[in-house]
């Protein structure tokens, strides 16, 4: 490998002996694209034709007057599939065209990922297998068909919990297998270098375009930034391109949960400790002996019980601050958008709302500039927070 | 009986003067609980094992296949710990010299703090271990600690690994070298892949290190196989857990199957 892919001590290439070739080949080919011309012409077209970017910076008036501080909405919820998802999935499936793969496999929780990624194998015309948790499976059937008509193979796992951690543990087994013709297309900025480089570098278009959006409108920079964090990749996208901006608060909200301490919670950073997980070196949730935990939290793109390691050094240096909000106070805001700005929020991004709530409540952060990335849109969960609410749909 | 205990070198020797190859049986400890894994250890070694591979559970085993995962749970859910599991050993070294290696995955020595781990695995009677997912770009800072307490750290040879990073494995491995046999992770298969010959030739042609072969070899034919294409041993995993999961009722018919097959295996060691 050219780069160990450290950030301070955290990152790494924690992964058996059979991957590292397939790592190396794959740094080789993203260090050899990522500045290619044709590459990056190709990508920038299908990021605005197919996927429809660049997404506005939208000034929520209404929930501003409401909540004492001036707040904008950076409109990833406006993308094709829902998400910001779709802008890593383009960069890493065109990357696996041009590497000449012959089959892309993906891990899923809520299938978010496995959407935006079957939608780019059909796109590109690469097969396309998704891996996800046969507990996902049932609580997702809609994006199960989702996959499928966009001729996706969702492959249910069985092992483990069944959920997120298992589809990834599963997924790295079937690369480790198929290595020659596979490529693994990691959802966010998690996994062995040069995954948590790569993934930021494909989700740093937010930040790029967010910056130069605020300078428009406020001809400043903002005062605070927020997003959720669950494997990182929406919050490592927005945060890129202000973490030299030292005067730029930046803030990570994870799903809490039934609450930190309740032991059903997805705040690896806000109370894990460091540990290897899927390839990298971080903070995960663990118990003493070094075995991973269930994370929990209402929204699936939040549960999980590692985290990207470039946060983890982006928490040790201080650069950036993490904190979690119940499923809770997620579901409130989830109603607070809703009805303050009739733009409805995917439960993760809900979280960074909650937060922003809090925030705008303490005396001294009255009036500030705040960013948040919208980092997806509600429609997915429609059933579960008509459950939550008591409401038969 | 820590002072007897037999090296990875003499014990490839001492196969070798007989003319057989190594029989390493694997299992994870405490499977499916601490008394139970204990007695189909002694079964392995009453049955003709010439070494151990000894696997702590983990709860995400990205290497392994679905029978060492299925292995892993039991154990987990029968209570076992990293501090158990050492205590399992020293219970191992009661009646046995035999070289014992650890596979482990890295998060756990992570957690508990490199020398305190190792510290305990030589404590324990342990001769070496083997980190499934720390390859040599990551394990540098673990040979020193197991310099200090005289373990061998154990590497894994693919067939993706190049002549180049051969010979850098070969440089920091010592005790004996893994070769995976496979493209793919643990579990029982009933063919071996003619690449398999091909590595094992490779590998011999860039280490002087004693080789085992892992991952997939379930059968008389496939220990003859690989034995015959130049290693010196063959390790044996998920054919033998399959036959624990298979009998988790009935510990007497266990223990019998997996003795008389453990005796089928050594005798395919014998040229």
């Amino acid at each position: 490998m050219i780069s160990k892919g450290k950030f301070g001590k955290y990152g790494g290439v924690f992964v058996p002996e059979l991957l590292i070739p397939a790592l190396e080949e794959l740094e080789a080919a993203y260090l050899k694209y990522k500045d290619d011309e044709k590459f990056n012409d190709e990508l920038d077209y299908y990021l605005k034709d197919f996927a429809g970017r660049p997404t506005a910076l939208y000034y929520a008036e209404n929930l501003s007057g409401k909540l004492g501080c001036k707040i904008y909405l950076k409109r990833e919820d406006m993308l094709h599939t829902g998400a910001h998802k779709i802008n890593n999935t383009l960069g890493q499936g065109l990357l696996a065209k041009y590497m000449g793969k012959t089959r892309l496999i993906a891990e899923t929780g809520a299938g978010q990922h496995g959407i935006a990624t079957a939608v780019v194998g059909a796109l590109l015309g690469i097969p396309t297998e998704v891996y996800m948790g046969s507990e996902d499976v049932q609580r997702q059937k809609l994006n199960v068909f989702r996959m499928e008509l966009s001729d996706g193979v969702v492959l249910p796992v069985e092992s483990g919990s069944r959920t997120l951690k298992d589809a990834i543990n599963e997924a790295m087994r079937d690369w480790i297998t198929n290595v020659d013709t596979t490529y693994y297309l990691i959802g966010s900025t998690m996994g062995p270098h040069p995954y948590p480089t790569m993934v930021k570098h494909f989700q740093a278009v937010i930040g790029r375009e967010t910056k130069k959006q605020i300078m428009e409108k406020e001809g400043k920079l903002p005062d605070t930034i927020m997003a959720c964090v669950g494997g990182g990749s929406n919050s490592m996208g927005i945060f890129s391109a202000f973490v030299e901006d030292e005067e730029v608060e930046l803030i990570g909200v994870e799903g809490g949960g039934d609450g930190i301490d309740s032991g059903h919670t997805g705040a690896t950073l806000t109370i894990g400790t460091e540990g290897v997980l899927h390839g990298s070196l971080s903070y995960v949730l663990q118990n003493d002996d070094g075995q991973i935990n269930e994370a929990h939290s209402v929204s699936a793109g939040l549960d999980y019980p590692g985290v990207g390691p470039e946060h983890a050094y982006l928490k040790d240096t201080g650069r950036a601050s993490y904190d979690a909000v119940t499923d809770k106070e997620a579901l409130e805001s989830f109603k607070l958008l809703s009805e303050t700005e009739g733009i409805i929020p995917a439960l993760e991004s809900a979280h960074a709302i909650a937060y922003a709530k809090k925030y705008a409540e303490k005396e001294e952060n009255k009036g500030k500039t705040i960013v948040i990335n919208l980092s997806g849109r509600g429609d997915k969960d429609m059933d579960l927070v008509a459950k939550e609410m008591g409401v038969e749909v | 009986m820590n002072q007897d205990i037999e090296s990875y070198q003499e014990m490839f020797a001492r196969v070798k003067d007989n003319g057989e190859g190594a029989f390493i049986p694997f299992v994870v400890v405490g499977d499916p609980d601490f008394e139970t894994s204990l007695e189909i250890v002694k079964t392995y070694v009453d049955n003709g094992a010439d070494a151990l591979e000894l696997g702590f559970p983990f709860s995400d085993p990205i290497a392994d296949g679905p029978t060492v995962q299925a292995a892993d749970i039991r154990s987990l859910n029968s209570g076992m710990t990293t501090r158990r599991g050492f205590e399992f050993i020293k219970r191992i070294r009661e009646f046995t010299n035999i070289p014992l290696g650890l596979l482990v995955y890295y998060n756990l020595i992570y957690k508990m703090g490199a020398d305190e781990f190792y510290k305990a695995a030589k404590e324990s009677g342990l001769n070496g271990i083997l980190a499934a997912d720390l390859p040599p770009e990551e394990a540098e800072i673990l040979l020193d600690t197991a310099d200090k307490y005289g373990l061998d750290q154990i590497f894994m040879a693919a067939q993706t690994t190049s002549n180049e990073r051969l010979e850098k494995i070969a440089e920091m491995c010592s005790g004996f070298l893994y070769v995976v046999a496979v493209m793919g992770v643990t579990g029982a298969r009933s063919e071996l892949a003619d690449t398999t010959v091909e590595l094992v030739s490779r590998v011999k042609s860039h280490s002087d290190l004693p080789l085992a072969v892992g991952f997939g070899i379930s059968r008389q034919e496939h220990v003859r196989n690989v034995l015959s294409a130049g290693s010196d041993g063959a390790i044996v995993a998920s054919a033998l857990l399959n036959i624990i999961g298979e009998n988790l009722e009935n510990k007497e018919v266990m223990l019998t199957k997996i003795g008389s097959f453990c005796r089928e295996l050594k005798e395919a060691t014998r040229k």
